[in-house]
């Protein structure tokens, strides 16, 4: 394959001869072979979970699209209008410019339903997409140095995906997206002293005013989207530079990559996939309705209907709001009100969880005390605290997701909606601690499945008879590969720290700043299942005569189930702790 | 803590590192495919791709023709046949492409694993040193470790250029800036209680006990921006049994059982709308603060705090509903200078 791509032009086909025409006009006046030269061949590894960020990338292609399409016929005004186009029930009622163009989007303009349809699914798989992606990226340790930068630029991709969706979410002008900003305009008057004056700076003057569509419509199309472009081409270019990551496995290391050439095969893969994404959301814009605005109306601050809920990614605020009691509002000595009960929920709840996001992969790198670069992935079990710890955040965000529908919790199962929120605020913060301990018992016990295998085989099945009368299953063992991928992670311990004190007896400078570190060191690698030796493993067998060969022969080294000679004492303790000598 | 000794004694271990981490046993060996070994295999997938592009044109085919033929006309079902077709078609077109191509690379394309090398991110001890003197040349060059007046001056005068495009804006995008609009309705002596949204006027003799009405004020539509004040002046009206009335935020503030409370939320603006006659209790639908009506609008559940502000209200002499005044505090959430 290689020998056909070298330049040596000896088919001179009419197409060839324009190619090489082409390339050569280019070349002269960019220097382009260079950079076909070290990206054409460049090397990605393959994996399903490597496709998540893919999926992100092409759903915000469908979105610029989708939305071009858009911006042809929105009209983002809120200027009075009466409706006179074909759908009947509106007929003649008073809305806003936008809400009529949205109208005529949906009903009139051939397409255009569908066109809309697409734009809000792939938003809401942009999101998706973007969350999954970062979990895949967290759970895998793929953020560990040298790609701490880019997790940074990712996280903050996903705010602003968050502030894309939003502002669009907001600009059909219905009754439904004013009252979501009539819920903002409320969260951003409780901010203290300058409250006020961020909602007249926000709505231009009291709400909802004249100038909110026109702005979020700059936001939305403009200001946003510059912003996700710029990043996403950092985001990139940061991959580039890197390389990509690769799971572990035989033959794969931090000084290689392994995988397939970008052309062809991921000029036909990638490019395939998005078009297998972008068809996929045509596909549901097709078949699955979504914000029908023209049932709802135009906005009017009166009319509110139950059960009506924001997108997905913003269900997690909503929730927040409903589960905070309303006794934290409270007012100063000087007669200024603070807002705690919306306040809480809705500034210092989310700031919380994603500060903790945001900063996990330095605070990782200081208890880990680890400068090396790192390329192959992590197996989340093999990081237990790590694993439990998003697990933990997780669970904390979807308790929020859920109690944003607790309405239609209340309403699907016939429950009280005041004994949901109850056992929604109880949960919030009983589930994340719950499903840290269940997660790190998991990834410890998948550790020692893995010690186990590597230590005496697989089960076969098979059962062998003694002349004793003693009946063994004979266990088969690993082959290199298979062996390779359970051991070949790094052994970590919590960091050791230099003495309080040097040796004339003075006060070390920064040891208490040591001593934390330590101690969250502690905390992350304190419980740990390591990694089987091959000193462990040669013991393993010693003890069984040398027979991982003849297994037929007597050998208690290779009995599973029961306790081992072999198997440190201390390694089955409750506390997972590796007690070897 | 155990694990303390017990790393010491893995240290010692340690020492041996043939004994410490296994070998890398290099790549797997490359398991051939179907169609790398059966030559009828491989021209079968090629078909298959074949096909999957001929779907995809068929599908661009299918959309053009229901662009003409399946307009969306003017009833739901027109329209949603027409949103089905193209949508339909317009996926078959994509999802031929990708995966067509996708296929094409999978059987059909060289699938032997390459490996690259990978290198230190950072550059090397030589470049880096000709980084910093190249930095240090410029800085000699600038003069500008020895001019200290021209280091402060210009950063003072790129520090103040901003002003001229933040004032203008920070001047103009609050409007009037004037925020205790926020403390006042358009709700003031006599305004009459109308009907929300025909503006028809309320007679107290037409609210039977256990009615609710959605109002705004009368006058309404003649306000400068009938939205703005509308969005701080719906109230809800409710006749209870007079006996039933337990409190009320003001004395005399109800007319015969007849009573008016703000219809925004005092959580985040959210109109409380859903009122439960046995209860006398409304809800909020957006975060389910409870409020009761027959208690002062007291907050039963919820992350509300303050009771619905209650309108007072009375008749005139042709017997309607009317305002004796504006509410007593302001409307809606909390803001910080809200009780100043």
């Amino acid at each position: 394959m290689s020998t056909t791509t070298a330049p040596t032009t000896s088919t001179p086909t009419p197409l060839g001869r324009a190619a090489a025409g082409t390339a050569d006009y280019l070349d002269q006046r960019t220097g382009l072979g260079v950079v076909v030269k070290n990206f054409a061949r460049k090397i990605f590894p393959d994996h399903w979970s490597f496709l998540l960020g893919e999926i992100a990338l092409f759903s915000f292609v469908t979105i610029l699209i989708s939305g071009v399409f858009l911006t042809m016929f929105f009209v983002p005004s809120m200027g009075e209008t009466h409706y006179t186009g074909p759908w009947d029930s509106l007929r003649g009622v008073e809305m806003s410019e936008a809400f009529s163009s949205t109208l005529r989007l949906s009903f009139e303009v051939r397409g255009g339903l569908l066109m809309r349809q697409i734009h809000h699914w792939a938003a809401l798989i942009f999101m998706a997409a973007i969350v999954t992606h970062m979990m895949r990226v967290f759970f895998t340790g793929a953020f560990r140095k040298p790609r701490e930068l880019n997790w940074v630029v990712g996280f903050t991709l996903l705010i602003l995906g968050l502030a894309a969706g939003f502002s669009g979410y907001s600009l059909p002008d219905d009754v439904l997206s004013g009252n979501g900003l009539r819920i903002t305009d409320g969260v951003i008057k409780a901010i203290p002293i300058i409250g006020s004056y961020m909602s007249y700076f926000v709505f231009g003057g009291e709400f909802p005013g004249q100038d909110l569509i026109p702005r979020l419509f700059t936001v939305h199309v403009l200001l946003v989207p510059a912003l996700i472009l710029a990043l996403i081409g950092l985001h990139l270019l940061f991959v580039v530079l890197h390389k990509h990551t690769q799971y572990p496995g035989s033959g794969r290391s931090n000084k290689n990559v392994v995988g397939f050439p970008l052309f062809p095969i991921y000029v036909a893969k990638a490019g395939g996939y998005f078009f297998t994404v972008f068809g996929v959301i045509a596909l549901m814009a097709a078949t699955m309705s979504i914000n029908p605005v023209w049932n709802y109306g135009p906005y009017d601050p009166s009319p509110v209907s139950a059960g009506a809920q924001p997108d997905w990614y913003m269900l997690f605020l909503e929730g927040s709001l409903r589960l905070m009691p309303g006794g934290a509002e409270f007012v100063t000595w000087g007669g200024y009100t603070v807002s705690l009960n919306i306040i809480i929920p809705a500034m210092i709840v989310p700031g919380i969880l994603f500060t903790l996001l945001a900063i996990y992969p330095f605070v990782e790198a200081a208890v880990t005390g680890d400068k090396r670069e790192h390329h192959v992935l992590d197996r989340p079990r093999n990081r237990p605290f790590r694993t439990s710890f998003g697990v933990a955040l997780l669970v904390a965000f979807f308790i929020l997701v859920l109690a944003g529908s607790n309405d239609l919790i209340a309403t699907h199962f016939h429950l009280s909606i005041n004994d949901i929120t109850w056992a929604f605020r109880v949960l919030f913060f009983v589930g994340p601690w719950l499903a840290f301990v269940i997660t790190k018992r998991i990834c410890l016990g998948l550790q020692r499945k893995d010690r186990e295998l590597v230590l005496h085989g697989h089960e076969t099945g098979r059962i062998v008879r003694f002349a004793s009368g003693e009946y063994i299953e004979v266990h088969k063992p690993l082959d290199a590969h298979e062996r390779w991928l359970r051991v070949q992670h790094d052994n970590i311990r919590p960091i050791e720290i230099e003495p309080a004190e040097d040796s004339r007896g003075v006060r070390r400078k920064g040891y208490q700043l040591d001593r934390l570190r330590q101690r969250l060191s502690q905390v992350f690698y304190e419980d740990r299942v390591e990694p089987v030796t091959p000193a462990e493993l040669a013991a393993a067998h010693s003890h069984g005569e040398h027979d991982e060969i003849a297994s037929e022969s007597h050998e208690p080294a290779q009995v599973g189930g029961g306790h081992h000679l072999v198997e440190p004492e201390g390694e089955t303790t409750t506390d997972g702790r590796n007690t070897q000598v | 803590m155990s694990t303390h000794d017990n790393s010491h004694d893995l240290e010692v271990l340690d020492g041996n590192t043939s004994l410490d981490r296994f070998e890398d046993p290099g790549h797997p060996e490359h398991k051939p495919r179907r169609g790398d070994l059966d030559p009828k295999a491989n021209k079968k997938a090629e078909r298959q791709v074949l096909f999957l592009f001929a779907i995809s044109v068929l599908g661009t085919i299918g959309f053009v023709v229901a662009y003409f033929a399946l307009p969306p006309g003017d009833n739901p079902e027109s329209m949603r046949t027409s949103n089905l077709a193209l949508g339909g078609a317009l996926a078959f077109a994509l999802l031929g492409i990708g995966t067509g191509a996708i296929h094409w690379a999978k059987a059909l394309m060289n699938d032997h694993e390459k490996s690259e090398e990978r290198h230190l991110q950072a550059s090397d001890a030589e470049t880096r040193e000709a980084a910093v003197q190249a930095l240090q040349d410029g800085t000699d060059d600038s003069g500008i470790s020895r001019r200290g007046a021209l280091k402060g001056a210009v950063v003072t005068a790129v520090a103040l250029f901003p002003l001229t495009i933040a004032l203008p804006l920070i001047g103009n995008i609050g409007e009037d800036w004037n925020v205790s609009k926020l403390k006042h309705t358009m709700w003031k002596k006599g305004t009459r209680l109308a009907r929300d949204p025909s503006g028809r006027a309320i007679k107290a003799s037409d609210v039977t006990i256990g009615s609710v009405f959605h109002v705004i004020p009368e006058d309404l539509e003649e306000a400068e921006h009938p939205l703005d004040e509308k969005a701080k002046a719906v109230v809800l009206l409710v006749r209870l049994d007079p006996r039933d009335i337990k409190s009320e935020q003001g004395e005399g503030w109800s007319y015969d059982g007849i009573i008016a409370f703000s219809k925004i939320c005092t959580h985040v603006g959210c109109p409380v709308a859903l009122y439960e006659q046995q209860t006398h209790h409304l809800l909020c639908p957006c975060h389910q603060s409870t409020f009761d009506v027959a208690d002062g609008a007291r907050v039963v559940f919820g992350p509300a705090k303050r009771p619905l502000p209650q309108l007072p209200i009375t008749v005139d002499d042709e017997g309607y509903l009317i305002a004796q005044s504006d509410f007593h505090e302001p409307v809606g959430p909390s803001f910080w200078e809200r009780e100043k």
